[in-house]
């Protein structure tokens, strides 16, 4: 894995999307396509706070992604797992995910794959836990009642059939998950931990949230910030680029 | 970007690099436009997977509302109050140049006449929609003949009549028909008003208040009967009193059925109202202020002599008298001019200041659903201007009907 401690949540975020960006030029101008992954149930789809509000107000309108490469699981379908079983088709139909970007919760929960979620579960309905929806009631004026109570969510097999995971952790209260995430074992209740064996992870947080961690790790992860930081140099545009796709040099391996 | 969409094949506008008016502020938002709507670009983007067929760079202009005029009389040498051979157009002629002015809907304005004369013209007044040929027209609003003597203002006074023979009866015989009437201006100490004003509420017309010697619980008991609107506070009316305040007690009354908000014209030239009256009114009830130009033939004109009705004008700068007199009859302001004027002297928002030319005036007549706002799904009625506040352009139905000269002022 790589840990990347930047000093606060702009500096995390734009190191971040300066990943992505290079990410996205190395892929190459292919079929790009998008995928999100966490969706509660129950709310229609032009509520201010379902995943398609959200999803639009803070990113597609700002870009200018086709719609037809938007995949965002419905939680008002008739017949969810179907729904679900769909996505995992049309995910292997896109020849895998490339890149999955996620945060985690407070109980180290990687998308909804609550605390004793299978470390080798598929896109599924989940029942959320009080903690989450606890943390969600702030989107619905702290009302515990509105919070929807299921999600559609990828499960963290699917996550971890992805070619590289990168994971934004940013504000002391998700110290604690990060610290069981990474320096603690492989366990179903921190479903984040699983990564722990995928071959290609990146951990993008703030020094608030490396409250948990030893000393040592964080001192060795950023004496490895030169060395990562050339990761975000900017690369050639996909335009000059071309037709060509170019070999993603990376400076050392995992 | 291929568009794919499943509602429409009509071509999607997406303006972009402005800052739109909506919810109350000025937010960093693209403008959809389709089919001379507003668009939801969520939905498009979400239910149709569809996309814009045409951008453009609005070059951080402010996009705000059409702005609606109420209270227009005339301009440009057409009186809206006198029958000649081409009425017709005349009307389009002020539709069409006030577009320059930021108006996209509006209600031409008779004054006191005789009989004839309404029975003449209102049959040439049609509501119709906005376009390349000019503003909108709402309906007309009939300044009288039904007023107090005592607060006639500008209108003749051989022409003032009253309705306690007949009450409704006798206004509709004046005015021939109601067909295309929007809002009517009469005073409520007349006796049997409140019938008239029952029986107009009832056909959805406007009762507006004004050029009256009414006392507080008259304009109360009338806005108790379904009068909405106050025709240009201050003028032609009594002075406010500490002890009975008049019309203008309105603003403030406890008395106003619930549900229900009074709107009060201002005519914010700089000339009608002082500043700081100007200051007292939209401090005590801002949500109802409405501007209104109160035009008249001679604006956009030279000085000089003008007609309004059956009375002659003078104009000398922005005053506008009856001839040899001094007393005011309406005014050759524009409505950005009044913005302009109305925002410097109460120091407001930007947002408030182009609300009370269009947000408000669209409440006052119930089609705040399609105009005075830049909601989804409303008309695509809408204005591109700087920062201080100058129409840049005009859009009607979501298409370009008036564009500021680069070579001009």
């Amino acid at each position: 894995m790589k840990l990347i401690i930047l000093e606060n949540y702009s500096q995390a975020s734009e190191w971040a999307a300066k990943y992505i960006r290079n990410r996205i030029v190395q892929f190459g101008p292919g079929p790009g396509r998008f995928f999100t992954l966490g969706l509660p149930t129950g709310l229609p789809r032009d509520h201010p706070e379902s995943y398609h509000s959200f999803m639009w107000n803070n990113f597609f309108k700002h870009i200018d992604i086709s719609p037809e490469n938007v995949h965002i699981l419905d939680g008002n379908a008739p017949d969810l797992q179907a729904e679900c079983d769909a996505f995992e088709e049309k995910i292997k139909a896109a020849g895998g995910i490339e890149l999955f970007v996620g945060g985690i919760g407070p109980d180290g929960h990687i998308a909804f794959n609550e605390p004793g979620s299978s470390l080798v579960s598929r896109t599924r309905v989940k029942t959320l836990a009080m903690d989450t929806i606890l943390a969600n009631a702030r989107f619905f004026d702290g009302d515990l009642s509105k919070v929807p109570t299921m999600a559609l969510t990828v499960g963290v097999g699917t996550v971890m059939d992805a070619r590289e995971v990168m994971i934004l952790i940013t504000g002391a209260h998700k110290a604690f998950a990060l610290y069981k995430a990474i320096e603690d074992g492989l366990n179903h209740m921190w479903t984040v931990s699983a990564f722990q064996q995928h071959p290609n992870t990146v951990f993008v947080c703030d020094e608030d949230a490396t409250l948990e961690l030893k000393v040592k790790t964080v001192k060795y992860f950023k004496g490895l910030m030169l060395v990562h930081n050339k990761l975000v140099e900017p690369l050639y545009s996909m335009k000059e680029m071309g037709a060509q796709r170019s070999q993603s040099k990376k400076p050392y391996s995992d | 970007m291929p568009s794919n969409k499943s509602v429409s094949d009509a071509p999607i506008v997406q303006f972009t690099n402005c800052r739109i008016l909506r919810d109350h502020r000025l937010q960093r938002e693209d403008l959809w436009v389709r089919e001379g709507k507003i668009l939801n670009p969520e939905k498009l983007f979400f239910d149709e997977k569809g996309s814009a067929d045409v951008q453009l760079d609005c070059k951080d202009s402010i996009i705000a509302p059409g702005f609606i005029d109420v209270q227009i009389n005339g301009g440009f040498g057409v009186d809206f109050s006198l029958a000649t051979d081409d009425f017709k157009s005349g009307i389009d002629l002020v539709s069409q140049k006030i577009l320059s002015h930021g108006v996209t809907s509006f209600c031409p304005t008779l004054v006191t006449s005789p009989p004839s004369v309404y029975h003449q013209i209102l049959p040439q007044i049609r509501v119709r929609n906005g376009g390349a040929h000019g503003a909108g027209i709402l309906g007309a609003h009939l300044e009288g003949p039904f007023i107090s003597k005592e607060k006639k203002g500008a209108h003749p006074e051989h022409c003032l009549r009253t309705f306690e023979a007949g009450a409704f009866q006798d206004l509709l015989a004046t005015y021939g028909s109601l067909d295309c009437v929007r809002i009517v201006t009469l005073a409520p100490e007349m006796r049997r008003s409140s019938e008239v004003i029952r029986e107009l509420t009832k056909r959805g017309i406007c009762v507006s208040l004004g050029h009256s010697v009414a006392n507080l619980s008259q304009a109360e008991e009338a806005v108790q009967h379904g009068a909405t609107f106050i025709t240009h506070l201050f003028n032609a009316m009594l002075p406010f009193h500490h002890r009975d305040p008049g019309i203008v007690g309105l603003l403030t009354s406890d008395k106003i059925p619930a549900g229900r908000r009074v709107f009060y014209g201002m005519i914010s030239d700089g000339i009608h109202t002082n500043p700081a009256a100007l200051r007292i009114a939209h401090r005590a009830h801002p949500k109802g202020l409405v501007l209104v130009t109160d035009a008249i033939a001679g604006m956009g004109l030279a000085p000089g002599r003008h007609t309004l009705g059956q009375q002659v004008v003078e104009i000398d700068g922005l005053n506008t008298y009856i001839a040899g007199t001094k007393t005011l009859s309406g005014s050759v302001a524009t409505m950005d001019t009044c913005v302009r004027h109305f925002q410097e002297a109460t120091g407001c928002s930007v947002e408030t200041a182009l609300e009370v030319a269009s947000l408000h005036p669209a409440q006052l007549l119930g089609i705040e659903h399609k105009k005075g706002t830049l909601n989804y799904d409303s008309d695509a009625d809408f204005l591109m201007l700087n920062d201080s506040l100058y129409v840049q352009a005009t859009y009607i139905a979501g298409e370009e009907v008036w564009r500021q000269d680069v070579s001009g002022m």
